[in-house]
This record gives C-alpha cells, sequence and structure tokens, in this order.
C-alpha cells in the first residue's frame, strides 16, 4: 500500500474551496429490531441475538418497530426537520454476505425527515449553520470479521465470519447537504457537526450514542474546487469514521490528498476510502460511481408509515431541551466564565462534568479534574476524554480524600494514574502504593525546624510580615517528606512556630 | 374399519366429516388414516398423482389421536375442539412447517426445515387439524402446471397424461384425488383458483390481508395470498374462517376480520343480486366448452333471481403484461436471499478461488431452475436503473388502472364472474417449452392479484370436446370475501342438482386407473 501524496493543509486551503458532506448513522437503542422482536443489545455471544426475520428465512415478514418510528421522528424534529405525512420503506438490493436477505430495507425517495438544519458552534463561538437534507430509517447489517490475512482486512483474508446481531438494528441516517463556505475550518467543523448530532441523539435519549461502539457512525465526504468556482469538485467518502479527532483527521487528510491529486493535474477519483486511525491516513476502497445499481423499488412487505401530525406535535412537546439551550444553561448554572466554559466545551467534557457534578462534585472540582487532570492525559493517549473511562464517582472519592487532607493534590494525580493503569478504585490505589499525608505532627514539626534552620534568612522575612515567603519553607518540608506532607497544615505549623499570625 | 368405510370417507367433504366426527360416528384417527391409505394407493408411484413431496404420516396420526382422546375424555376440552379438529389438511409446500421439510418445489431448499410455522401452520394446529403432508407446486410457485417443480410434474387426477394446473397442482390434485378433504395453496396470480378449474375443485383467493402471509415463501408480496382448496364452497369457507384474520407478523394483512363466512356458504342466495359478466375475459381466445358451461352457469343465476348485467374492463388486456414486470421484480428480489449462505442448498464452484461471489452464483446456478431463473432475470431488468420507470413504474400504473377498473365494475355489479381459465387441462409437456402460452392461462385470474379483491374458483362441469373440468370465477370487491361464498354456494348447488351430484363423483376411479397405467 503505497502512500498518496499530499500537499500542506495551508497550500491546500491557499489553492482550493473545500465542499464536505456527511452521513451519519445513529444505531437506535431500542428493546427490540427494526423489523423483528429480537433483541437490540451490543455485545453478546454471535448470532445469539436472532430469530427467523434477522436471518432472513424463507417466509419471513418484517414488521416496523413503532418506538423506532418514535426516535427517527424524535431525531428530524431536533434536527429541524419537516416530518413526513406518509412515507414508504424500499428494498435497496445487493449480494453481500452481511445482509442476510440480499437487501437492506431502508427509505430511498421518502424519508420520515427532511429538510432541516443544524447550528453548530464553533472553537472560537461563530455559529455555522448546516443544512441537513433528510433523516431515514433502516436497518444495519451484519458484521463480518475477516480471519487468516493481516489486521482483519477483507483483502488477503481467508475466510470470514459472520455475527447477525447487528443485522437488523434500527438506524436513523442523517444527511446532510452539501457544505460550502467552510474553508480551513473545514476539519473543525466536521468533527463539531458530529459532535454535534452525536449530543442530540444522546441528549433524546434515542441512542447509546457511543462512537467506540459504532452507536454513532460518520461516513465523511470531502471534495474541492478551486476558488471561486461554483461547480463541486469530485467528492470522496471516507467510511466508518468512528471517532470525533478521527472526523477532523479525515477530513483534514482528504482536503491535502485531493489537493496534492488536483495539483498533479490528475482527477480525483470517485470512491470510497478507509480510514486508518494508526497512520492518520485513507486507502482507497470501492469505487463508487452515482450509476450504483440497487434496484431501488418500494418494500411491498410493508405499508406506508403514517404519523399523524397529533402524534408529531405530542413528541416535539415531550423533546427534551437542546444542547445548546442546555449549554446556556449549564454555564449559568456552574458559574464559569466564558472562557472556562468554551474551554470545557472545546474540550468535549460537558457530559462528563455534568455527570461528575451530579455525582457530588461541585462545579469547579469538576473542571478542575477534567480539565486539569483529564483532558491532558487524554491527549497523550491521543484519545477522547471520555473514552479514558474515568467514573465521576471516581473524581468525587479523589476530591473527597483531598478536601479530607488525606491526600493532597499531587497524590490526587498520582492516585488517577494508578486508577487509570488498572489498579483499582482511589481508596485501593492509596492502599497499595502506600499514599497518604503525613498528619503526625512530630515528623513534621521535625521537617520544619530543619527547614526554617537551613534558610534562617527566610524565617526572618516571614517573621517580619511577608507571608509570601512561606512557600520556601514548606517546598522545603515537602521535599524532605517526599511530598507525603499536607501542605496546608505544614503552612500553619510554620506559622504557629514563627510566631506569625496569618 | 372396513375397507368400503374407508372408500365412503375420503368422499366426505370437510364439513360432513366435522359433523359425523363431533357426533362420534367415526374417530380422527380413522379419518386421517383413511386419507393416509389413499395418499399410498394413488399418489406414488410412475403414474401416480405425485400430489405429495412429503407425507406427514406420523404427526397427522398423532394430532387425530390426540382429538380422538379429548372427545373421549369429553368435559370442557371436548367442547371447546374446534368445527373442524380432525379434520385432515394438505399444505401447499411454500409455506413452512416445523417437524416437516419444506422445499418450494426447488432443489435449492432441498432437505430444508424450518425453525418456525406460518401462521397457517399455527392456526390449523390450534385447530387440530392434522397436517397429512405438503404437496407438490411449480418451483416457488412459479408455473400454471406444476411441472416447474423440481420434483417431477403432479397429474390431473381427471387424466394422469394432463397437467394439474398450477402452481398449486399439488393441492388441487390432492382435494381432487380424494387424498385431502381440504389443502391450502397460495395464489399469485392464480395459483389456487387455475388449478382449481382445471380439476374440478373449489379454490380461493381471499382478499389481500385476508390471510397473514407469515410463512408462505415469498413469489410477489404484494400480490401472494394463502387461501383455501377443497371439494365444496361450504368447506372452503370453514376453512378461510380457520386460517383468516390480522396477523401481527404481517403487515399487510387487514386489521378487522372479514365477517362470517361460513355463516355466507350457508345461507347462499342471489335473489335480487347483480351478478356482472366482464366483457374482456371471455369469448375471444376462450375454448367452446369453457364458454359453454360459463353461459350455462349465467342462465342458472338468472333463474335462481340474479340479474346478469355487462360490465368492461377495459385495462385487464394490459393486466398480463403488468403482471409480468411486478411479479418478476419482487420474486428477483424476494428470492435473493437463497444464496447458500445461511440454509439450503450450498454448491461450490468446480475451480478456484472460492470466493462468496462465485458460491453464491454456483448455488443459484444449481439450485434454481429455468422458469425461476427467467423470473429473476426479467425482474432484474426490469428494476434496473434507466428501466425502472419503463417497467415496473408503467406497471404499477397499469394496476392502479386495474383497480379502477374494479371499482367501476362493482359499482354496477354486486359480484362478477368470468371462466376461471380459457381452457381445460393441457397435456403435460405441451405448453413445457412455450412460456407465454404457459403465461396465458392466469389471463382471466391475474386481475384480481393486481387489485387485491378475492376471487373464488368453483367447478361448472365439464367441456363437451374433451369431458374434463371447466372452471367458474366470481370476483368481489376487497373485504367482500362473503359475496363469493353466498353466490358460490347457490351456484354449486344448482349445478349438482343438474349432474345429480358433484362433479367429482363422474372423475376416473384412480386406485385403477394408476394400476392400470402403471402395468401398461
Amino acid at each position: 500500500m503505497s502512500a498518496d501524496a499530499i500537499l500542506s493543509f495551508e497550500e491546500a486551503m491557499e489553492k482550493y474551496d473545500p465542499v464536505l458532506g456527511f452521513e451519519v448513522h445513529v444505531e437506535l437503542n431500542t428493546k427490540t429490531k427494526m423489523f423483528s422482536s429480537a433483541p437490540n443489545v451490543f455485545g453478546d455471544e454471535p448470532n445469539t441475538n436472532v430469530n427467523e426475520v434477522d436471518l432472513g428465512m424463507p417466509g419471513v415478514l418484517p414488521v416496523v418497530n413503532k418506538t423506532a418510528v418514535e426516535s427517527s421522528i424524535k431525531i428530524g424534529l431536533a434536527l429541524n426537520c419537516k416530518i413526513a405525512e406518509s412515507c414508504r420503506f424500499a428494498r435497496k438490493n445487493y449480494f453481500y454476505p452481511d445482509t442476510p436477505k440480499n437487501f437492506q430495507t431502508s427509505q430511498y425517495d421518502e424519508p420520515i425527515a427532511y429538510d432541516g438544519y443544524l447550528d453548530i458552534e464553533l472553537e472560537d463561538g461563530t455559529v455555522f449553520r448546516v443544512e441537513i437534507e433528510r433523516a431515514h430509517m433502516e436497518e444495519d447489517a451484519g458484521k463480518l470479521t475477516h480471519l487468516g490475512g493481516s489486521a482483519g482486512r477483507i483483502q488477503g483474508a481467508e475466510y470470514s465470519l459472520v455475527d447477525y446481531n447487528r443485522a437488523g438494528v434500527p438506524l436513523v441516517e442523517i444527511v446532510t447537504k452539501p457544505i460550502e463556505g467552510a474553508g480551513s475550518r473545514a476539519p473543525e467543523l466536521a468533527k463539531a457537526y458530529v459532535a454535534a448530532v452525536r449530543e442530540i441523539v444522546k441528549n433524546l435519549g434515542v441512542s447509546d450514542a457511543k462512537m467506540e461502539r459504532g452507536n454513532v457512525r460518520c461516513d465523511a465526504n470531502v471534495s474541492l474546487r478551486p476558488h471561486g468556482r461554483e461547480r463541486f469538485g469530485i467528492r470522496s467518502e471516507t467510511k466508518n469514521v468512528n471517532s470525533l479527532r478521527a472526523v477532523e483527521h479525515a477530513v483534514r487528510y482528504e482536503i491535502q490528498r485531493h489537493a496534492a491529486v488536483l495539483d498533479s493535474g490528475e482527477p480525483v477519483i470517485q470512491e470510497t476510502r478507509h480510514w486508518h486511525e494508526d497512520t492518520r491516513t485513507t486507502t482507497s476502497g470501492r469505487a463508487k460511481s452515482d450509476a450504483d445499481d440497487y434496484r431501488y423499488f418500494p418494500e411491498p412487505d410493508l405499508v406506508p408509515v403514517v404519523p399523524s401530525r397529533e402524534w408529531v406535535e405530542e413528541l416535539r412537546a415531550t423533546l427534551p431541551e437542546p444542547p445548546a439551550e442546555r449549554r446556556k444553561r449549564l454555564k449559568q448554572d456552574w458559574g464559569y466564565s466564558d472562557l472556562e466554559f468554551r474551554d470545557v466545551v472545546n474540550a468535549g467534557v460537558l457530559d462528563e462534568i455534568e455527570e461528575t457534578i451530579a455525582a457530588g462534585a461541585t462545579a469547579s472540582v469538576a473542571r478542575k479534574w477534567w480539565m486539569g487532570e483529564i483532558v491532558g492525559r487524554a491527549k497523550n493517549a491521543d484519545v477522547d476524554p471520555g473514552q479514558l473511562g474515568i467514573e465521576p464517582a471516581t473524581i468525587v472519592e479523589l476530591s473527597r480524600m483531598v478536601e479530607a487532607g488525606k491526600i493532597n493534590n499531587k497524590m490526587a494525580s498520582a492516585v488517577l494514574d494508578g486508577v487509570l493503569a488498572g489498579e483499582g478504585t482511589p481508596a485501593e490505589v492509596v492502599e497499595k502504593r502506600g499514599l497518604a499525608v503525613v498528619s503526625d505532627d512530630g515528623p513534621l514539626l521535625e521537617a520544619i525546624d530543619a527547614a526554617l534552620a537551613a534558610q534562617p534568612d527566610v524565617a526572618d522575612k516571614i517573621r517580619a510580615g511577608k507571608l509570601q515567603a512561606i512557600g520556601a519553607i514548606v517546598g522545603g518540608v515537602m521535599k524532605a517528606t517526599r511530598g507525603q506532607a499536607d501542605a496546608g497544615r505544614v503552612k500553619e505549623l510554620i506559622l504557629e512556630k514563627l510566631g506569625v499570625n496569618a | 374399519m372396513t375397507e368400503t368405510n374407508s372408500t365412503e370417507l375420503i368422499r366426505l367433504s370437510a364439513a360432513q366429516l366435522a359433523a359425523k366426527l363431533a357426533a362420534g360416528e367415526v374417530t380422527a384417527v380413522e379419518v386421517t388414516q383413511a386419507h393416509l391409505d389413499r395418499i399410498a394407493a394413488v399418489d406414488g408411484g410412475e403414474r401416480g398423482v405425485n400430489a405429495f413431496l412429503h407425507v406427514n404420516t406420523e404427526e397427522a396420526l398423532a394430532v387425530a389421536a390426540e382429538v380422538d382422546a379429548i372427545r373421549a375424555a369429553g368435559g370442557q376440552a371436548a367442547e371447546e375442539l374446534h368445527e373442524l379438529a380432525g379434520v385432515p389438511i394438505a399444505v401447499k409446500d411454500l409455506i413452512v412447517t416445523i417437524g416437516q421439510p419444506t422445499t418450494a418445489g426447488s432443489r435449492i431448499l432441498e432437505g430444508w426445515h424450518s425453525p418456525y410455522d406460518a401462521t397457517v401452520v399455527k392456526k390449523l394446529r390450534a385447530a387440530k387439524m392434522p397436517i397429512l403432508g405438503k404437496t407438490n407446486l411449480d418451483e416457488f410457485a412459479m408455473g400454471s402446471s406444476t411441472e416447474h417443480s423440481a420434483f417431477g410434474p403432479t397429474r390431473n387426477p381427471w387424466d394422469l397424461d394432463r397437467i394439474p394446473g398450477g402452481s398449486g397442482g399439488g393441492s388441487a390434485a390432492a382435494v381432487a384425488a380424494f387424498e385431502a378433504p381440504l389443502a391450502l395453496g397460495t395464489d399469485t396470480g392464480g395459483s389456487i383458483r387455475q388449478p382449481g378449474a382445471v380439476t374440478g375443485t373449489v379454490g380461493v383467493k381471499p382478499t389481500y390481508g385476508g390471510v397473514s402471509r407469515y410463512g408462505a415463501i415469498a413469489m410477489a408480496s404484494s400480490l401472494d395470498q394463502i387461501g383455501p382448496v377443497s371439494r365444496t364452497v361450504l368447506d372452503s369457507a370453514l376453512l378461510q374462517q380457520v386460517i383468516g384474520g390480522h396477523d401481527p407478523h404481517d403487515s399487510t394483512s387487514l386489521p378487522d376480520p372479514l365477517g362470517d363466512l361460513v355463516a355466507a356458504a350457508r345461507l347462499g342466495n342471489v335473489d335480487g343480486m347483480k351478478i356482472g359478466i366482464i366483457k374482456e375475459l371471455h369469448g375471444e381466445g376462450y375454448q367452446a366448452g369453457v364458454e359453454n358451461r360459463f353461459n350455462e352457469a349465467l342462465e342458472l343465476l338468472k333463474d335462481a333471481g340474479a340479474e346478469i348485467v355487462e360490465v368492461s374492463c377495459p385495462n385487464f388486456q394490459y393486466a398480463l403484461g403488468a403482471y409480468y414486470l411486478i411479479m418478476p421484480s419482487e420474486a428477483s428480489s424476494n428470492l435473493a436471499k437463497f444464496d447458500g449462505v445461511r440454509y439450503g442448498l450450498r454448491v461450490l464452484p468446480e475451480d478456484p478461488p472460492m470466493t462468496i461471489e462465485r458460491v453464491m452464483g454456483a448455488t443459484r446456478a444449481a439450485g434454481f431452475g429455468d422458469e425461476v431463473k427467467r423470473r429473476i432475470i426479467l425482474g432484474t431488468y426490469a428494476l434496473s436503473a434507466g428501466y425502472y420507470d419503463a417497467y415496473y413504474g408503467s406497471a404499477q400504473k397499469v394496476r392502479t388502472l386495474i383497480q379502477r377498473d374494479f371499482e367501476a365494475a362493482f359499482a354496477k355489479a354486486d359480484v362478477l364472474i368470468s371462466p376461471t381459465a380459457p381452457t381445460t387441462a393441457f397435456k403435460l409437456g405441451e405448453k413445457l417449452d412455450d412460456p407465454l402460452a404457459m403465461y396465458l392461462n392466469d389471463v382471466a385470474t391475474i386481475p384480481a392479484n393486481m387489485a387485491g379483491v378475492p376471487g373464488l374458483s368453483l367447478p361448472g362441469g365439464l367441456a363437451d370436446e374433451d369431458g374434463l373440468p371447466v372452471g367458474i370465477q366470481l370476483l368481489a370487491p376487497a373485504r367482500e370475501d362473503a359475496r363469493l361464498y353466498r353466490v358460490g354456494a347457490v351456484l354449486e348447488s344448482l349445478l349438482e342438482a343438474k349432474w345429480g351430484g358433484p362433479l367429482l363423483d363422474k372423475a376416473p376411479a384412480l386406485v385403477e386407473l394408476v394400476g392400470t397405467q402403471e402395468a401398461k
């Protein structure tokens, strides 16, 4: 696999104008599948959550899951879409072993929701409107695992196993209209758009919205055109980009790759691309043309879905607070400054902070932990902060230990490392690593005496009222106790010793 | 039980058997055994009827014994037994059954056992009707002669060298040959009614959605309908009452029941009814003997007090053409699942590579017969980009026009009438190499499927020129199946009065015929 040539992003932006388009697949968290009564559960033994319908046995018929329709309408409404008065399913015919009937039942020319928009707030607060073409219902395919080759890829595999547990899981596919005018902010917008969709479906409660489990999957379409040209360039479609960071990176990479292709005078090939997280590159997938013939026709086994206007309005009335409004409310509730709140949003830890506060932490403690400790670790690990797997309860426990003086902040950070390393709960890590603040004043007083003796001039300054000089003595004590002393207590004892009232 | 008793039992209608069972004059095991004996006597061998692909002896007798035990024990359980409990039935092998193979008449499903029961089969089991076995059919119900079965043709009990109609030739022949009093069929373009016509039996295609399709292997989903096959109009009503009704597994099944069909059949009456002759569905292209019997039926209905009117359905002339676009289109998609991956036949290509596409291709090449392939190719073409509007799209428009023709006709008449098929049974092999001639057999039955309206075929007598059965078709508006039974019962009794007994009394005694011809 030879690497594609790329241009620097800056150079690409100087020469070309990117046009984006997204197809985001959202797996609904209904109890049962889109067209059968089999359970919709992730992670079970292969081929256990299937019945005759999911396996495409002879004679079976689909029945539409009403809850899935309800969820789809909610998504449509949250995306400011119109809800169809009547819509049908169609059959998308193609032979592939992950599709038990050898056709996918999907909405085609009659989506349940259409003509919507989503206002996306970028990092600096700029709002960018993304137009939504449609949101339609369909069923997921089974999962193929390719074995005997390298890296689980189909190329070179000796055989493939198929798990139909996912076959028939309800999906809503959200399709944008072409997104123009994002310019150099295209990668950022891409990430923010997918984050917004994920946030909406999670907020609606219609999807578990875990990207790492494929609950939300993004196909990113990218094309470039020279500045000033109206006609779109030829697009590539990067499939299954399954994290927010990857969406940003994939769009950025494709822009750079397209720019290099166009610069070389070659036409861009219309194709699907596979995203590789390890190399942060894409490779060529299947040539895709608009002439792909899926022989769509209306699904004759299903009657049209006809959501009554009353039902739609009922659902509209029960919609939860939209994420943008929620953010406004949270900012006020938490008392963060504009900058603090934007940082939190941009770091993608809004939900995590909310959960941490709900678990018992104060707003400032929750922010301190997520922004001060966890975001940095996530960056180092190259994952989204939420993906580190830190439970809100862990943070609450850590902060309570600090407040109680059992450990200091420095130790707490070490305890968090221990938790992340799988050493157990914070209490267990403290126990195992032998971390505890020295709270017996005896050894502390000895260390304080030594520190004061070592820096008599500093001691004099403190006595003279220059209290800010106390840091040097505290530092000496902490060094002597290998950081295990409670800095607050040390301060108190020093002042006591020197007879200074703070 | 004596031989005579057994012979008498098999000639009884389902309603008569039910009465005898309820009165304790006969046991369900005796009734079931009599039919199993008949199957053994006439169905097998070189010159046998070959109506059955599988005979379900053990289970049928076990269900019969259970009915007898419940009846013997008396009490509430006995009182709650369904009217047809213990009356045996044959099931078209397109309908899936636990415990018996289901082949759809195709090599591609040979040996496959369904892990679930069709809804209609569940209903038969709930009524404790012993299932005698699975009947032969054109492969995936594609044909009008049962010659397209991968397991050999079924023979017409009236003349073993002739076709029993299709695709449900097995069910019709089983009932005509007294191998079963009742059978289930499926009708996509006439597969219940046309076999009924050429075997002198009764067959009903209910209103689309009147009977659940769950578990009927789909040919064309928007046209397929399960329905009853019997020797009397009342028996079909009894059976439709068992299998009909809403099914949560079939979105296209009607939410409400279709009314009391049995009462309609028992209280048959045509006095003051308007019965419409469809101008386009008789005359030119119809065999003279068929036309004669049809006119005779009209006279009888008129004498019974019906008003005969003529209606025109000008768009019916396009029905066959449109049907042969919609049906294969849907079939091409419905049959895609037969690929050797999950169940049924799997054929590996002769040479490597053993890729999934090649295995699917080899399986389908080996597993499907020519007629199935013909329709898959036709349907795939009709749905292709660039052709969809011209073919599938236009055909759907014709369908709407046919529905409008029916609406206009039913504004003038309560029930419509026509011959069921243009000819009597033709010879085995006669039209096998001429698909278009074969397709023409369904010219009169297809409009009902295209519009979703119910249709009933009943014996109209024998054609003068060949002495073979002629079918009379009645059509009613959607959901008005009761009208078919009401009119059908009257016409049946008038005709039987004229013949001096059921038409099938004139059919050859098959035991000798099968035996004699086998000896040749």
